[in-house]
């Protein structure tokens, strides 16, 4: 069975047409890339997937469930969990504290006055935070950190309500590529582990290819390719899209 | 940074302490606690203060009152009811003082008004125009000074009937005073001229007047006659516009205060002549007592008096001349000694009624003339407040919370 | 009533509509590029309605007027060059909203400054030369002078349109307009930007007051009465949309016109006098307009403007040193009574400290952690008053039940205003605020029957225990500290967390499940059910309560309270309430100059603490922490 599954979807920001019918699902436990140049539409496909966006047309089903329509934080307790591609944490916070917070509204705990909110779920926040290796930074001010740092307390945060689906827009931006592998491949063991299914996308090829189960290709909002690593490679749509502008694969760095 | 946090809070509870050991002193003179909104109302208070400061001067100059000097502390009231309250209690508590005076707004009077007969403390209301200081929320330990919104409309009435004029248009500052004056006068003119009609009411936000919409209301509702009540910036604004469109041409214009030198004179030479007024033409006012006041007064300020000199001079004088009669400050001894407590003013002598605490002091009515290129007042009169002031029985109705 | 007077008065508000848009469209242009709210704006106007005079009257003849109008616009222009090279530009990197302050700070000095350079008499300035007379219209006249505005307006915006199309400096600030960031990252002399940008503002200020003194004299209430129309003119059109400031211009007047026009209605049942509703009539169109477009008429979504300044620090619970001093704080607060018996004053002020603080705080609730700008917290703290006043007034309620009712009253007005209000964000909430503030304001105001009017509601008294002054004080005290208290746990609790959650990232605290409107719809409840309570025991400490309580000075004093005291902790409210209150009460005393002092000693500390004083404070301790 799919998790998620997405047909015809489609969205417009004045004359852009961002995306442009785009079909296509990731089965249970999959790690799924979307590649595609800058401006291709990816950022709007997760918006509209985790609800921050409407779509103009089409239909996103999670679990059988219609997500159109639905705010983000009702699709985020359904159990769809985001990274940001510009990273997005609480500046006024500790690392934790930004963790913690998570988990208090998984808890369902956010309307509560009384309480410190420093005692809450510290043990599971300091887990999430060693998880991606951040837990000697627990008690900073988040806004200190570096940015590769930033992203990953992001994925602890998204990891924090159990999620079965992760949303993950340009989780390395910012990253050395020691760094990226190490990320990649550490959401790849949480997909392994847990049966996360995971979206995301990724501007190094090498990354892509090294740990995807499959790739999705967009260009100009059209989705151009769908397969493993080795028929992307050789598909001559998707060379003509990234080497027809005069770029390689790898040339693509940040958007 | 946590001992800076507290220090902080220490610093502002400091700062907060500092203000503790100025206690009530023995007194060798007699302490006037005077508050005001100097602040917003300049152009009446600047002439009011150097008018009870010349007062005071004169009272010293002769050996002050029972022996002692009297000194004056004056404050800025805040222009709010709240501060207000919080500046008399200052006077009261920490600078001693038994005498309050002053307040220009109707509602800092009031507050004022209210605070004086809780905590027992005289006050003399010197400005305030609202009927309420004496009348509805009047009580037992406040006097005021001035002609009320009700006399001044009292004493146009006459003029106003005398007119004929059916159709009437009124334009007034949309809060209490302009309220009330515009009442008091329909209800007076329709009791004297029952087939009057009033076309129509404009009451614009005070000192916001969109004068030429305004006065183009007035004119389309085609009226015989105009009652104004506008004063300030909001008259000459008036003023102006109406000249320009011709509004004001062959209609009877009654308007209450606009014979001010306060409000006229920054009309110059568009003083609106004809207009039927009450205010203060201090040049043609001829009787000694004036005479007297005007003379000290160009001489210590080399200015002319406003009217606002008028009041101050009289508030102060009053204050004298009540502790003179009473022979102490006790507060019940000086209300005892202000219910009917004679003063001779610069307009002449009047009283403060035992009935409802009020001073009789009149104002002049006249007529708005141009005379070297400003403003002034002829065919004026002077109409004592005794005359316009409802009799003792019927105050007695209004006044239900005083004794 | 006829079609002709109608259509006249339209006419006539066209006049008035190019007043507004003059007033406003400086303050849009320097907001568009500098985020700051200038409230001196009103001041600057009014400046040149006074310069306009001299000049007319000294110089006199058509060279005095137009020359002087000329003159009037470059100097106040050049007065705003100076105002942003001396005092805002060290003050650029403070946080969010700090300028405010030390605009404040000038409103205060230039009305003292015009007070003693031109005298307290109103000046009614000359009509202008060539356009004293009027012209036939529809049966009926119209001042040449309007026609003569009616044109400026338009021609004013005509050129405003050219220059930021066609020069550089435009092109640059409508870049800034759109993204201050961007700017900077062009490599562009930002520094001058902000100054020619103030300096066009200030001169645009001149020019609309200097053009008002054929209509209106020159007098001192100018600066506050016109400030807020400005404003309302500005958020309506859409911030930095000079064509929308004057749509906004128009559909304001001519609303006015239109209220001036009907005059009294008779409806059969009742008759409403229409020409009252000018009072609002602008607060009113601003909230329709803002319920129904969150960006005004022709405004767009502005990006978040990543703040300049040095982010919030995160909360720490109390230090046992914190604890310590907080204790002694309140001990010695305990025992004022008895420290203070010589002197009864230090419990009268005492109370009024008290209550400005809990106000503060109360404000600082949802302008610090829940990043929403108030600019109406007066409606609450009125709200409050009326409601316990009311109460005391028509029921002969005992204190208690009306203290009750207070925060009570407050919590129905915050939920009802805080629904619409957290739907916007920045200075449109602020604007919203403001609004719904002002139709409280008004309508206390113009409900004479129930209300008392502007007279207010005397004799609130406080009843049996709480008589004598001490005991009231330990009341206020009590009242106050709990709700400091309460504050602060919420402000620890996850509530507090979620509230600065959904201030510091929307995006990311909605994608962790958060509601942030829910949230700070919440918060905002919660700070005007506890701003009533200030103000209800401010009726009561004052025995009788008017409209003023609602007033947008009231507003805008609890505004410079929380800056002052800093809005980036958690003590400043209440060291900037207490520093406010105690510096106006005594500065009032000392000089009749006070305004131009309390000014003063606001723009040292402005200079001296750009992170408030108790930022500043802890700044302090923490660069000697490092050192040593
Ligand atoms: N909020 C928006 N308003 C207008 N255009 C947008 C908006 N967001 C994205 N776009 C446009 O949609 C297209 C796709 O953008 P995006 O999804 O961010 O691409 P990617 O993430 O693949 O780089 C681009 O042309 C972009 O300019
Ligand atoms: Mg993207």
């Amino acid at each position: 069975m799919s998790d998620l599954v997405i047909r015809q979807l489609s969205k417009s920001f004045g004359g852009v047409r961002a995306v442009n019918d785009v079909s296509f699902a990731i089965k249970r436990g999959e790690f799924l890339a979307l590649i595609g140049p800058n401006g291709a539409g990816k950022s709007t496909c997760f918006n509209m997937i985790n609800g921050q966006l409407q779509p103009d047309s089409g239909e996103i089903m999670f679990e059988g469930t219609p997500l159109r329509g639905k705010k983000p934080r009702d699709i985020w307790r359904l159990g769809i969990g985001r990274t940001f591609q510009v990273a997005a944490t609480f500046n006024s916070m500790t690392v934790i504290e930004n963790v913690q917070m998570a988990l208090i509204s998984h808890a369902s705990q956010v309307y509560r006055l009384w309480k410190p909110a420093r005692a809450l779920h510290r043990e599971r926040a300091l887990e999430l935070l060693a998880q991606v290796g951040m837990q000697d930074a627990a008690d900073r001010p988040s806004r200190e950190l570096a940015y590769g740092d930033v992203k990953r307390v992001e994925l602890a945060i998204a990891l924090a309500n159990e999620p079965r689906l992760l949303l993950m827009d340009e989780p390395t931006a910012g990253m050395a590529p020691k760094e990226r592998n190490d990320l990649i491949a550490l959401v790849k063991r949480l997909v392994i582990e847990r049966g996360i299914s995971v979206l995301f996308t990724e501007h190094s090829m090498d990354v892509v290819f090294a740990f995807a189960d499959r790739i999705i290709v967009l260009a100009r909002g059209k989705l151009i390719a769908d397969g493993d690593a080795r028929s992307i490679r050789d598909n001559p749509q998707v060379q003509e899209v990234y080497f027809g502008t005069g770029k390689t694969f790898k040339a693509e760095a940040r958007s | 940074m946590i001992t800076a946090r507290t220090l902080g809070l220490v610093a502002a509870a400091g700062a907060w302490a500092l203000t503790i050991g100025h206690g009530a002193q023995a007194q060798d003179t007699i302490k006037i606690g005077e508050l005001n909104s100097y602040k917003t109302q300049t152009a009446f208070l600047d002439p009011y203060k150097k008018g009870w400061e010349l007062a005071i001067e004169e009272i010293n100059a002769k050996g002050g009152v029972l022996g002692k000097k009297l000194e004056v502390i004056s404050r800025d009231d805040g222009s709010s009811p709240g501060d207000a309250v919080r500046v008399a209690e200052e006077l009261v508590t920490r600078e001693g003082v038994n005498i309050l005076a002053g307040t220009f707004l109707s509602n800092t009077g009031l507050a004022v008004t209210e605070f004086a007969g809780k905590k027992k403390v005289f006050f003399l209301a010197a400005e305030p125009l609202t009927d309420k200081i004496t009348w509805q929320n009047g009580n037992r330990y406040t006097f005021r000074l001035r002609a009320t919104t009700y006399m001044q409309v009292a004493m146009l009435v006459p003029e106003a009937l005398a007119a004929k004029k059916k159709r009437w248009a009124l334009v007034y500052p949309n809060y209490e005073y302009g309220q009330a004056a515009a009442a008091t006068f329909k209800e007076m003119m329709k009791a004297k001229q029952p087939d009057i009609e009033f076309v129509t009411e404009q009451a614009p936000p005070l000192g916001k007047v969109d004068a030429g919409a305004v006065v183009q209301a007035i004119d389309d509702a085609k009226p015989d006659a105009i009652f104004n009540v506008l004063f300030g910036a909001d008259f000459a604004k008036l003023v102006r516009e109406g000249g320009t469109r011709g509004v004001f041409k062959d209609r009877t214009v009654v308007s209450v205060l606009s014979g001010e030198p306060e409000y006229l004179d920054p009309v110059k030479e568009e003083a609106p002549v004809g207009w039927i007024v009450t205010g203060y033409p201090w040049d043609k006012i001829k009787i000694p007592e004036h005479q007297t006041f005007l003379a000290a007064y160009q001489k210590k300020y080399n200015d002319y008096p406003r009217l606002g000199s008028i009041v101050g001079y009289a508030t102060m004088k009053s204050l004298a001349a009540g502790i003179a009669k009473a022979g102490s400050t006790d507060t019940e001894k000086l209300i005892t000694a202000f219910r009917g407590l004679a003063v001779d003013g610069p307009f002449g002598p009047f009283t403060y009624r035992a009935s409802d605490h009020q001073a009789t002091a009149g104002a002049f009515v006249g007529k708005i003339a141009l005379e070297n290129g400003k403003g002034t007042m002829t065919d004026i009169k002077y109409v004592d407040g005794a005359s316009v002031l409802p009799s003792d029985d019927e105050v007695k109705k209004l006044r239900p919370a005083a004794e | 009533m006829n079609l002709n007077a109608f259509v006249f008065q339209a006419v006539n508000g066209l006049s008035s509509a190019s007043g507004l848009f003059l007033v406003a469209v400086g303050l849009s242009l320097i907001f568009g590029v500098t985020r700051i709210v200038n409230i001196a704006h009103g001041s600057l106007y009014m400046l040149g309605t006074y310069i306009a005079y001299s000049v007319a009257t000294k110089l006199g003849g058509a060279l005095g007027f137009w020359g002087g109008i000329v003159l009037t616009a470059i100097l106040v222009g050049i007065l705003g060059a100076i105002i942003e090279v001396l005092l805002l530009r060290r003050i650029y990197r403070a946080p969010e909203l700090f300028q405010l302050l030390a605009t404040f700070a000038l409103v205060l000095v230039f009305n003292d400054a015009a007070l003693w350079i031109w005298g307290p008499e109103d000046l009614l300035g000359p009509r202008a030369p060539g356009l004293t007379g009027s012209i036939e219209l529809l049966g009926r006249r119209l001042p040449t002078y309007d026609i003569f505005l009616i044109v400026v307006g338009p021609a004013v915006l005509l050129l405003l349109h050219m220059a930021l199309s066609k020069t550089r400096f435009g092109r640059l600030m409508r870049a800034a307009t759109q993204d201050r960031e961007m700017v900077g990252a062009l490599g562009v002399n930002q520094a001058m930007l902000f100054t020619g940008v103030f300096a066009l503002g200030a001169m645009l200020a001149g020019l609309g007051g200097a053009l008002q003194i054929a209509r209106e004299p020159a007098t001192l209430t100018t600066d506050l009465n016109v400030i807020g129309d400005a404003f309302v003119v500005v958020v309506v059109g859409g911030m930095g949309s000079i064509t929308g400031a004057y749509v906004a211009a128009v559909l304001i007047a001519e609303v006015k016109a239109l209220c001036i026009a009907l005059g009294i209605v008779d409806f059969g049942l009742f008759t409403v006098n229409f020409s009252k509703m000018t009072l609002v009539a602008e607060f009113l169109v601003m909230a329709i307009v803002l319920i129904t477009r969150p960006y005004g008429l022709l405004g767009r979504e502005q990006g978040a403007v990543r703040s300049v300044a040095e982010p919030e620090e995160p909360l720490r619970p109390a230090t046992t040193a914190t604890k310590i001093g907080g204790l002694i704080v309140l001990f010695v607060l305990i025992a004022m009574p008895l420290i203070a018996q010589g002197s009864p004053y230090t419990l009268v002020l005492g109370i009024d400290v008290l209550i400005a603080i809990l106000f503060a705080a109360s404000l600082h609730f949802i302008m610090g952690p829940g990043g929403m700008h108030s600019f109406g917290h007066a409606a609450y703290f009125g709200l409050g008053a009326y409601g316990a006043a009311l109460l005391v007034k028509w029921f002969a309620a005992p204190m208690g039940v009306a203290l009750a009712a207070a925060p009570l009253v407050a919590l129905m007005g915050a939920l009802l205003f805080g629904w619409f209000a957290v739907r916007l964000s920045g200075v449109y909430l602020a604007m919203l605020t403001l609004a719904f503030a002002q139709i409280v304001w008004a309508a206390v105001f113009q409900w004479e029957t129930l209300t008392g009017g502007s007279n207010g509601v005397l004799g609130v008294w406080p009843s049996a225990p709480f008589e004598s002054r001490p005991a009231f004080y330990y009341l206020t005290l009590a009242l106050a500290a709990l709700g400091v208290f309460l504050i602060r746990r919420f402000l620890f609790a996850p509530f507090g967390y979620a509230m600065r959650a959904g201030r510091d990232s929307p995006l990311r605290a909605e994608a962790i499940g958060l509601d942030v409107k829910r949230i700070h719809w919440l918060a905002f409840a919660i700070a005007g059910c506890i701003c009533g309570v200030a103000g209800g025991l401010f009726a009561f400490a004052k025995g009788s309560i008017s409209p003023e309580t609602i007033a947008v000075s009231r507003s805008i004093d609890g505004l410079v309270m929380v800056l002052l005291g800093g809005l980036q902790t958690l003590s400043g409210p209440i060291v900037g309430a207490s520093v406010f209150a105690v510096l106006q009460d005594s500065v009032m005393r000392s000089t009749e100059y006070w305004r131009a002092l309390l000014g003063g000693v606001i723009l040292l500390l402005v200079l001296a603490f750009p992170a408030g004083i108790v930022g500043g404070l802890a700044k302090l301790f923490a660069r000697r922490k490092a050192a040593s």
